[in-house]
């Protein structure tokens, strides 16, 4: 396996040098399955010594890595038969945000999605997962025709943000983001939204406001970058790890805050080590969560969603 | 500068004021935009607008509201509100510390101040930024406030204004501000649901998770002249586009070109448009609360 190997990780990676390199011994009186073996047992309990004291900035470059899974690869591993819906119907198409009809465990749901792109003309193609004003009323649209149908939506957030462009701006990404914050406010549907990478600010929020706030274990939701922040209060882009601490950027500190529901734990090492796993994971609390909203009138649901939105802030009264 | 020193008696220096004695500080104004020295007695009675370039100086939130509303009873809605470092940020300086000196350099808690009050007679809710104050930043507070005011509005059945002056969400409250463009733009659909106008209107500047949520979902979006609107700092995108920006950019006059506003409005003329615009949308005769007043 060829995984791109952070700074933080090096220690894994040289280990996982040495048993390939060892697996590549080609001299038959030599045993080397038990030294592979042992050597593996080292790196996993190393890997899980890594993991458990990842500092915040660390957690941002898992949530930003170039392996991890993208929403189009949950979309193709948790749902079945996914017919893609292009288009805001007032200007273009925007490739950063997917969105369509799909089946979760048999029933019908709309499922939202950021999407960076993988190969450099992906990512191009999906302008690395920044929406333009076009993208969020895509996504606005295929909501209100969830809501017109009485189906549940899913949503997957991961963007660096919404797109800092001339014709974004002319085009109203201010207005494109405000629009669904209110609409999703009162959408009358049950929505689970799950931060699977990059939650980067108004960009992510737009699509990030339900019944429900999951995050992946390694995902980051942040007001603003950490490069972003320390340029502004330090005055110098490569305080980047002293924001991300400060801005207490990873799922488990928020989770603290009450900001997000529930983490959602990732295969050792991190969700692109096995996306496989992950997306099981991310599957099966779908299910649950839509189960649990199920069972919600209408208007208790609306309530609930309205008194958690109300409840965001923390201040002296 | 040779028109500007005819322009000012020769007794009053330009220079700042450094060089002469006897020149009583806070007279005289010096005009950010054109330059010229504005007598403040005059740049008050002209409500911070220059007279002679039009230029609109940015103001305080009291200043704001008292431009807008009738004289008389006022009651302000969430002052004891007020704000905590609960996360402890601390970048070059400490938010404790940001918090105590805003406070001090402005009189004010807080980025907002709202408070029920008439306008040409008519009972409505009216919010303004304190852009002072750290920026016009959004945190806790600023969300908490408003949303009262959105609330007290749809309690007493009256309009809801608000005046835009931020430089968008406030990083020292990390996630919990970006929470509040959830939670401001969740309290407007409750107003629209109840039927009431909200007039948003944007000032310079209003950007980032500001514009992004509440001040764009006005009714009406009204905005001064050439205010600076935005999602995107423009440094931030000449940086993504690699190219310098056309003139007048991310301007009012920019957006109204654009349909993102209703109207560009002089500060001069907002009190009369803003209660004329009320007065439509609350289906009153025209006038009549002008006599009541």
């Amino acid at each position: 396996m060829n995984h791109n190997f952070l700074d933080f990780e090096q220690p894994i990676a040289e280990l996982e040098a040495k048993i390939e390199e060892l697996r590549h011994v080609a001299d038959p009186n030599v045993d080397i399955n038990e030294e592979v073996e042992r050597l593996r047992k080292k790196s996993e309990k190393l890997t899980r010594s890594i993991f458990s004291s990842l500092n915040q900035w660390q957690v941002a470059q898992l949530a930003r890595h170039m392996q991890r899974p993208y929403a189009s690869d949950y979309i193709k591993r948790i749902f079945s038969g996914f017919q893609e819906l292009h288009g805001d119907r007032h200007y273009a198409d925007d490739p950063a945000i997917v969105g369509g009809l799909a089946r979760l465990d048999g029933r019908s749901i709309m499922v939202i999605g950021e999407e960076k792109g993988r190969s450099t003309k992906e990512k191009i193609h999906r302008n690395f997962g920044m929406p333009r004003p076009e993208g969020y009323r895509k996504a606005l649209r295929l909501m209100h025709m969830a809501e017109r149908f009485q189906l549940p939506v899913v949503t997957f957030v991961d963007t660096p943000g919404a797109y800092p462009g001339v014709g974004a701006e002319e085009r109203g990404q201010s207005e494109a983001i405000a629009r669904n914050l209110i609409e999703m406010a009162e959408l009358r549907t049950p929505i689970v939204c799950t931060v699977i990478g990059e939650g980067g600010s108004g960009g992510a929020l737009a699509i990030g406001v339900g019944d429900r706030v999951m995050m992946l274990e390694y995902s980051i939701y942040s007001v603003i970058s950490p490069e972003g922040c320390a340029s502004i209060l330090w005055k110098d882009s490569g305080k980047a790890k002293d924001a991300a601490e400060a801005l207490g950027v990873g799922a488990e500190r928020l989770l603290k805050l009450g900001l997000v529901d529930e983490v959602l734990p990732e295969p050792l090492g991190g969700a692109h080590r096995n996306p496989e796993v992950m997306a099981d994971t991310v599957r099966d609390a779908l299910i649950r969560q839509f189960d649990a909203l199920g069972r919600l009138s209408l208007e208790e649901l609306l309530a609930a969603r309205g008194e958690r939105l109300r409840n965001y802030g923390n201040y002296r009264d | 500068m040779n028109w500007l020193r005819k322009l000012v008696p020769s007794r009053i220096d330009t220079n700042g004021g450094k060089n002469k004695r006897g020149v009583p500080e806070g007279v005289w104004t010096q005009c950010p935009s054109c330059g010229s020295m504005l007598y403040s007695g005059e740049l008050e009675r002209n409500l911070q607008v220059c007279p002679k370039c039009s230029h609109h100086l940015r103001i305080t939130a009291r200043q704001r509201l008292d431009q807008l509303l009738d004289a008389g009873r006022r009651e302000e809605i969430g002052e004891n509100v007020t704000p905590v470092d609960f996360l402890k940020f601390s970048d070059s300086r400490k938010y404790r510390d940001r918090i105590v000196q805003a406070q001090k350099k402005t009189g004010e808690k807080d980025a907002m101040v709202v408070v029920h009050g008439t306008l040409r007679g008519s009972p409505l809710v009216a919010a303004a930024f304190e852009f002072q104050f750290m920026g016009g930043s959004m945190g806790s507070v600023v969300g908490e406030r408003f949303v009262r005011g959105v609330e007290a509005a749809i309690e007493a059945r009256i309009p809801f204004v608000c005046f835009s002056a931020s430089g968008g969400a406030r990083m020292q409250e990390a996630l919990t501000s970006l929470m509040q463009m959830a939670k401001t733009s969740a309290a407007l659909a409750r107003l629209r649901a109840a039927h009431l106008p909200y007039i948003s209107v944007l000032t310079d500047p209003t950007t980032g998770g500001v514009s992004a949520s509440f001040a764009m979902l006005g009714d009406i979006n009204l905005a001064e002249p050439r205010a600076l609107i935005g999602f995107a700092g423009q440094r931030v995108i000449e940086q993504t586009v690699r190219e310098t920006l056309p003139e007048g950019f991310q301007r009012s006059e920019f957006l109204l070109l654009h349909g993102g506003l209703d109207q560009v409005v002089d500060r001069r003329e907002m009190r009369d448009r803003i209660a004329d615009l009320l007065d439509f949308l609350m289906n009153r005769s025209a006038g009549v609360e002008r006599d009541a007043a």
